[in-house]
C-alpha cells in the first residue's frame, strides 16, 4: 500500500520534470514572441519577460510592408517547394530500382552511391566544381548540388524493402512493368514515409543558408530567408557587443528583428506536429539500416 | 514442328527478354546515378588542388606540383596559428558535446518512458522535438535575446534576484558552455526518438519478471531498460566518435561573434574564411582533406572496436 502510494508520487514527480522540460524548450520562443509584440519603450526598460507589454503589431506590419523581407520569404517558400519536389523525385528514382534482385550490378551501384555518405570531397572541391560548371551565383546552385540525401534514400529503400515481394510478383504476372508497379503499388503504400522525407527535405531547405553563403555571395537578390536573417541578427550582435563595450543601444528596430525571427519560425511550427507520427517511424528506420 | 535453337541463340533471347523487362530500372536509375557521379565523385578530382600550387583560375590538373613533393600546404597548415586553434577548438567542442550532449537524450528517453500519462507524454514529445526543426540562425536569434548581457531574460532574472549578469555569449569560457547547452537544447529531444523506439522493442516479460523479483523503478531502469538500450547506445557512440574531428558549419558560424573567435573558430569556418573568402584554395583544401581522412580513420577504428566487443557496428 505504502509502496504504491510512493509509486504514485514518483509519477507526479516525473510529470513535473517533464513540465519543466516543456518550459525550457519553449522559453526562448515565448520570450522572442513576447518581445516582438511589445513596444520599444517596454523593451528598453527591460520589462518584457514572457508576456508582451505595450501590446502592438507594428513590427509585423513593418516586416510585411518591407519588400525585401516579403520577397525573401516568398522566394524561400517557392525554393522550398521546388527543392522538395525535385528531391523526392530523385530519391524515389534512386531507391526503387535498388530493391530489385533482377537489377544486375546492384551491389556495385549501391556501393558507389552509399560510399559518398562516408567520404565526401569537401567544401573546397565542391566549390571548385560548381565554379567550373559555371553555377556560382545562380539560383540553381541552391537547388541542384544537394538535391539528394543518401541518408533519406536509404530510409526510403528500407521502407520499400518492407513491402512484400509477392505484391510485386503478382503485378508482374499481370504484365505490369516496373514503372507501373512503382506508381500503382509502391508509392501509395509508402505515403507515410514519403511525407516524412518531404518534411526532412523541406525543413532542410527552409533552414539552409551555408550553400547560399558560399555559392551565392554576389547575388543578394536570391538570398534565402535564413541568410537575410543572419545579416539582420549579425547587426544585432554587433550592437550587443558594442553595448558591452560601453556604447548605447538603439532599441528601435529590436522588435523588428524579433518579428523577422518569428516569420522564419512559424511555418515550421505549424507543420511539423501534424507529421509527428510519420517522422518517428522514418527516423527509426533510418537508425536501424543507417 | 519444334525448332531447335542454338544455345547461344537461347542466351541471347534470355538477355533480350531480361532487357525488355527491366531496362526501365536502369532508365530510372540514370538520373540519380548521374547526380552522384557529377556532384559527389567529380569534386574528388579537385582534391588534387591540395597538392598543387595555388591558382584560382586554372583547374588543378593543369598546375605544377606544390613544393616539398606536393605537401607544401599540409606543412603550411601546421605552421598556421589559425589552423592550430581551429583544430584545438574543433576537438574541444566535439569532446564536450560527446561528454555532455551524448548522455542527454538517453536520460531524457528514460524519463519520457517512465511518464505514465499517455496524452501528456505525447504533448511533451511534440514540444521537445520542436527545437530540432529550427535553424541555427533562428536559434542564434533566440539565444541572443535570451542570453544577452544587458537585457536578456536570463540576465534580467539574475539581476532581479541580486546576482551579477553573466556574459553568456560574449566571453570565451561562457560561450563554450552556451554552445554545448544550445546543442543539447536543440537535439536532445529529437535524439530520444531512436532510444524510445529501442525501448519499445524490449521484451515486456523482462519488466514483469523484475517486478516479481521486487525491483523498484530505478532498479528496473538499471537492470532492464539500460541493458536493452546497450546496442543502440554503442552504435550511436561510434557515430559520434567517428565525427570527433568533423565540424558542423552552421552552428559555430551562427553562434559566434568577434569577442569569442578564439574558441569558436573551428575547421569548417577556417576552410570557409581562408578558402572561399580568401581564395587560398590549396591551403584550405589541404586542411579539409586532412580532416576527412583522419575522420574516416576514426570512424573505421571506432567501428572495428565496437565489433570486437561483440556489437553490431554500423556496417
Amino acid at each position: 500500500m505504502i509502496k504504491s502510494r510512493f509509486g504514485k508520487l514518483n509519477d507526479y514527480l516525473i510529470a513535473a520534470l517533464c513540465l519543466l522540460l516543456i518550459f525550457i524548450s519553449l522559453l526562448p520562443i515565448i520570450n522572442v514572441l513576447a518581445r516582438s509584440l511589445s513596444s520599444s519603450d517596454a523593451l528598453i526598460r527591460n520589462e518584457v519577460l514572457l508576456w508582451p507589454k505595450g501590446w502592438n503589431l507594428d513590427a509585423y506590419k513593418t516586416v510585411l510592408q518591407d519588400s525585401k523581407y516579403t520577397w525573401s520569404l516568398g522566394w524561400t517558400a517557392i525554393l522550398t517547394v521546388i527543392c522538395t519536389l525535385l528531391s523526392m523525385t530523385i530519391t524515389i528514382l534512386c531507391a526503387y530500382p535498388l530493391i530489385y534482385d533482377q537489377l544486375k550490378g546492384r551491389k556495385i551501384i549501391n556501393g558507389i552511391i552509399v560510399l559518398t555518405m562516408y567520404f565526401s570531397a569537401g567544401t573546397i572541391p565542391n566549390y571548385l566544381l560548381l565554379k567550373s560548371l559555371n553555377m556560382l551565383d545562380r539560383p540553381i546552385v541552391l537547388i541542384v548540388p544537394n538535391m539528394m540525401s543518401i541518408f533519406n534514400m536509404i530510409i526510403l529503400r528500407s521502407f520499400f524493402f518492407g513491402i512484400p515481394d509477392s505484391l510485386r510478383e503478382s503485378a508482374e504476372i499481370d504484365g505490369a512493368g516496373p514503372v507501373r508497379i512503382l506508381i500503382r503499388i509502391y508509392l501509395p503504400l509508402s505515403a507515410s514515409v514519403l511525407a516524412t522525407l518531404s518534411l526532412f527535405y523541406a525543413v532542410g531547405r527552409w533552414n539552409g543558408f551555408s550553400d547560399a553563403l558560399m555559392y551565392m555571395s554576389k547575388n543578394r537578390q536570391y538570398y534565402p530567408i535564413q541568410l537575410l536573417l543572419y545579416q539582420i541578427l549579425q547587426n544585432a550582435t554587433q550592437i550587443e557587443v558594442a553595448t558591452q563595450e560601453g556604447f548605447f543601444p538603439p532599441g528601435i528596430s529590436e522588435t523588428l528583428k524579433m518579428a523577422t525571427v518569428m516569420f522564419a519560425t512559424v511555418p515550421i511550427i505549424l507543420i511539423y506536429p501534424w507529421l509527428q507520427r510519420y517522422f518517428i517511424s522514418g527516423v527509426t528506420i533510418g537508425a536501424i539500416k543507417g | 514442328m519444334i525448332s531447335v535453337q542454338h544455345p547461344r541463340q537461347l542466351r541471347r533471347n534470355a538477355t533480350a527478354n531480361y532487357l525488355k523487362r527491366y531496362w526501365t530500372l536502369y532508365l530510372l536509375l540514370a538520373l540519380p546515378f548521374a547526380f552522384i557521379i557529377i556532384f559527389r565523385y567529380l569534386p574528388m578530382a579537385y582534391i588534387l588542388s591540395a597538392f598543387k600550387v595555388n591558382n584560382i583560375l586554372r583547374p588543378p590538373w593543369d598546375l605544377p606540383w606544390a613544393k616539398n613533393h606536393g605537401f607544401e600546404w599540409f606543412i603550411k597548415a601546421f605552421q598556421n596559428r589559425d589552423f592550430l586553434f581551429a583544430l584545438r577548438n574543433t576537438v574541444t567542442l566535439n569532446l564536450l558535446d560527446l561528454l555532455l550532449g551524448f548522455p542527454a537524450p538517453i536520460l531524457l528517453a528514460l524519463l519520457l518512458n517512465e511518464l505514465t500519462f499517455k496524452r501528456f507524454k505525447r504533448i511533451t514529445q511534440t514540444v521537445v522535438y520542436l527545437p530540432h526543426f529550427l535553424s541555427w540562425i533562428i536559434i542564434s536569434g533566440l539565444a541572443l535575446r535570451l542570453l544577452a548581457y544587458n537585457d536578456g531574460l536570463v540576465n534580467i532574472v539574475l539581476q532581479r534576484i541580486g546576482l551579477s549578469p553573466v556574459p553568456f555569449l560574449n566571453s570565451p569560457g561562457h560561450w563554450v558552455g552556451s554552445y554545448v547547452f544550445l546543442g543539447i537544447w536543440k537535439e536532445a529531444g529529437w535524439n530520444t526518438i531512436i532510444y524510445l523506439a529501442a525501448i519499445t522493442a524490449i521484451n515486456p516479460e523482462l519488466y514483469e519478471a523484475a517486478a516479481v523479483d521486487g525491483a523498484n523503478r530505478l532498479r528496473r531502469i538499471w537492470h532492464v531498460t539500460l541493458p536493452g538500450l546497450r546496442p543502440t547506445i554503442i552504435v550511436l557512440l561510434i557515430m559520434s566518435l567517428g565525427r570527433i574531428l568533423g565540424s558542423e558549419f552552421d552552428r559555430p558560424f551562427a553562434l559566434s561573434n568577434r569577442l569569442v573567435t578564439s574558441v569558436s573558430n573551428v575547421i569548417s569556418i577556417f576552410v570557409y574564411e581562408y578558402g572561399i573568402k580568401g581564395m587560398q584554395f590549396s591551403l584550405s583544401n589541404a586542411v579539409g582533406l586532412f580532416q576527412s581522412v583522419i575522420g574516416l580513420f576514426f570512424l573505421v577504428g571506432a567501428n572495428s572496436l565496437a565489433k570486437r566487443y561483440g556489437e553490431r557496428g554500423i556496417w
